[in-house]
């Protein structure tokens, strides 16, 4: 099968235990989770959930639908890179000897439209946002003149479409709620 | 609202009231003690069954839920309590039980310090429960119950587990019981598409072999009369799941009987044979697809069902149909033409005649000395007209149990089929016999299995209940002999039993009992058990090397079928 890096979006409510209910669905079929980003959604009280996994078509599509299954979770999708804008953010530490003493990381900042985060006498710290690859393209670069640190978050998405989807699905709920 | 406090044990007493419960299957401990402390001033109003050992208490509570209909409940204690209810939990969720399960635990300050009995069971038990939530404050009692409740029951059932900590089961709160009615990220039942629905009508309409295959799903649904009226109207043939067993009458003109790895030659082989294949309220699972690679390939498949994740999982359907059967049924019962396949339908019966003649004949009737399996199940059968509720255990017992009991009533047959529980069987006809008590209630179990939870015959003597237990004695785990002999060489590695008297050992419970070996003992003694509403304990010496036929081998064709 072929495999594709897909972006599953989960929308949960708030409560207790729901990391571990998501990822013993990806660990049951050794699915292995290439980043993971959990935070409060735009929506006030729900949880979202930004996944990405290296599978293919029907698979995921299983995935998503085992984790729309679970009680507490309110909806799930999937999306190639295509269908959505999404990003991760990465720091590097550097010597800041090193940034004094050639302007090849100035230009690499520019370049990649980074910025310093902070510079002390013994280390400087450089913030970068971007996909993937131009992260590692600048660690690459960088790494010429030694990197002391480096961490990357996990991807985060939002889609194409004009809306929110998980409105709809919020809507419609309401309409029914007999409170 | 009320402003008296009471405490969390008798709130969940209230809570239980509320719901409708009648009945618990339990066993005390430590970190439940409040509850059951609670419960002894309710003991008029739910009657509480203390089994012999909390796998017994899981599996009583799916045996009272598959008869009744109602959520199954159960309560135990903390820590080797919870870990014991787990195969039942497990059971529940593969077989779609509601089953509400009650766990104690150690008071909240004593949360993850490797407490006296504490076990993490709320992380346990995510992958095998709808839900599973932990209650650390007695005014939580109220809400969490109710939507406890709610989710086993609606939609697709399943069970559910509250861990309740031993102090918010002390703990005096204020009690206002709402039932729940609604949950916002849950939507039980899936609104009928009505676009598929007229897709699957017309496609009916056009078939000329249509063939179906009915799962639990119409009698978790009450949709038995629905999918009478569905199948006459357009005279469709149909064969019943292990666990659609008796959702239709065995007589039927219409049924035909069970597909699967031991169902029969005719619903086999017609899998792929029919243009039309639909599937309602069961999940395509793999004892009744064999492989994938040539499984209905020649025909079109509808596939109803409640559950989406159901939809494409296994077999890749042409019409989807979500919804409630009850609801989905009837709107296509609606559009379909009044018609006859009465060529297609008959062609079933040249099959039957051959397994007839190759496999039933003998095996119901045989002509030797030896007792046969299928001959006890359809001797009981017939002593209790078709009318009993009944209970097997796992191995060739449920598989003859299943070929060979007919069924006139609906919710009759209980069974472990998703996880194949041995030990599933004595349990859950204690609770199919508290359910039912109006009913005959057989069980029938193997040597091997009947052993795994034989201590639920304790229940039994202590709670007088009728249960009717048939052991098909053969000396052998037999399905797992017969598979040696099949497919390993007759290389018999460890299947061999060296048996108890189970006679004696039912009369050490006080439970009456016969062993049997020869035919006309056994008439007489099947007519001895069914004399009064006693518990009897029957032991049958069947034929030592018994098997179960036809077979679909694992991993062949249903085409292949074999009949012997």
């Amino acid at each position: 099968m072929e495999q594709t890096l897909y972006t599953v979006i989960v929308f949960s409510e708030n409560r207790p235990g729901l990391l571990n209910q998501v990822s013993i669905i990806f660990a049951r079929r050794r699915l292995n989770i290439e980043s993971l980003t959990v935070s409060a959604s735009s929506i006030h009280g729900i949880h979202k959930f930004t996944i990405t996994a290296l599978t293919d078509e029907d698979t995921i599509s299983k995935v998503v639908k085992e984790l729309e299954k679970r009680v507490d979770v309110l909806k799930a999708y999937f999306y190639v890179d295509s269908e959505i804008i999404y990003q991760e953010v990465a720091l590097y530490k550097v010597d800041t000897e090193a940034v004094l003493n050639s302007d090849v990381i100035e230009e690499l900042v520019r370049k990649y439209n980074a910025r310093f985060l902070e510079i002390t006498r013994s280390f400087s710290v450089i913030e970068m946002a971007g996909h993937t690859d131009e992260i590692k393209e600048l660690y690459d670069a960088l790494n010429e003149f030694g990197v002391m640190q480096f961490v990357r978050s996990g991807r985060i998405a939002i889609t194409k479409s004009t809306k929110e989807l998980l409105s709809d699905f919020l809507a419609e709920r309401n309409l029914e709620d007999p409170r | 609202m009320s402003n008296q406090k009471i405490s969390g044990g008798e709130a969940l007493m209230r809570a239980f009231i509320a719901e409708n419960v009648e009945t618990i299957f339990g066993y005390p401990g430590g970190a439940i003690m409040p509850v059951y402390d609670a419960l002894y001033d309710f003991r008029d109003q739910l009657r509480h069954v203390l089994v012999r050992h909390e796998q017994g208490a899981a599996h009583a509570a799916q045996g009272y839920a598959r008869v009744t209909g109602k959520t199954g409940v159960v309560l135990v204690t903390s820590g080797p309590a919870a870990t014991n209810v787990i195969t039942g939990i497990t059971d529940a969720m593969l077989d779609s039980t509601p089953l509400v399960v009650i766990t104690g635990q150690v008071v909240s300050s004593l949360l993850a310090t490797d407490a006296f009995q504490e076990t993490d069971i709320v992380s346990i038990t995510q992958p095998i429960t709808k839900w599973s939530y932990q209650i650390r404050n007695a005014s939580e009692i109220a809400w969490a119950v109710a939507r406890a409740f709610y989710i086993a029951r609606e939609g697709r059932p399943g069970p559910v587990v509250i861990d309740l900590t031993k102090n918010a089961q002390f703990e005096l709160t204020e009690f206002d019981y709402q039932p729940c009615t609604y949950i916002r990220s849950y939507v039980p039942v899936p609104k009928p598409d009505l676009t598929k629905i007229e897709e699957a009508a017309n496609l009916i309409n056009k078939a000329q072999r249509p063939y179906a295959l009915v799962g639990q799903g119409v009698t978790l649904g009450h949709a038995e009369k629905e999918l009478v009226a569905f199948l006459e109207k357009a005279q469709i043939p149909v064969a019943c799941t292990l666990l659609g067993l008796s959702a239709l009458p065995t007589q039927h003109p219409l049924f035909k009987g069970m597909p699967g790895m031991h169902g029969n030659y005719s619903c086999n082989l017609k899998i792929n044979e029919c243009d039309l294949l639909i599937g309602i309220g069961m999940r395509f699972d793999d004892r009744i697809t064999s492989t994938l690679d040539t499984f209905a390939k020649q025909a079109t498949i509808i596939h109803f069902d409640i559950d989406p994740a159901e939809m494409n999982k296994n077999v890749k359907v042409d019409v989807s149909v979500l919804g409630s059967v009850k609801e989905t049924l009837p709107l296509v019962t609606k559009l379909l033409k009044t018609t006859r396949h009465d060529e297609w339908i008959s062609s079933f019966d040249a099959l039957d005649a051959i397994e007839y003649e190759e496999v039933i004949k003998e095996e119901t009737d045989p002509s030797s000395d030896d007792i046969k399996m299928g001959e006890v199940v359809r001797k009981v059968s017939e002593a209790t007209h078709h009318e009993a509720v009944l209970v097997t255990d796992v191995g060739q017992n449920q598989m003859m149990g299943a070929r060979y009991f007919q069924f006139t009533k609906n919710r009759s047959f209980v069974t472990s089929g998703g996880l194949g529980t041995m030990g599933f069987g004595l349990p859950a006809a204690v609770g199919a016999k508290v359910g039912a008590p109006d009913r005959t209630v057989c069980l029938f179990s193997g040597d091997g299995g009947f052993q795994m939870t034989i201590q639920e015959l304790g229940t039994i003597m202590q709670e007088k209940i009728g249960v009717k237990m048939i052991i098909l004695n053969n000396s052998y785990l037999g399905m797992v002999r017969q598979w040696q002999e099949m497919f390993f060489d007759e290389r018999y590695s460890f299947t061999t039993m060296h048996n108890p008297d189970f006679v004696a050992i039912a009369a050490a419970y006080g439970i009456k009992g016969k062993h049997v070996a020869t035919h006309e003992a056994l008439d007489e003694a099947i007519a001895e058990m069914f004399q009064d509403d006693a518990p009897y304990l029957l032991e049958v010496k069947i034929e030592a090397k018994g098997m179960v036929f036809p077979m679909v081998p694992s991993g062949a064709s249903v085409s292949d079928v074999r009949l012997k």
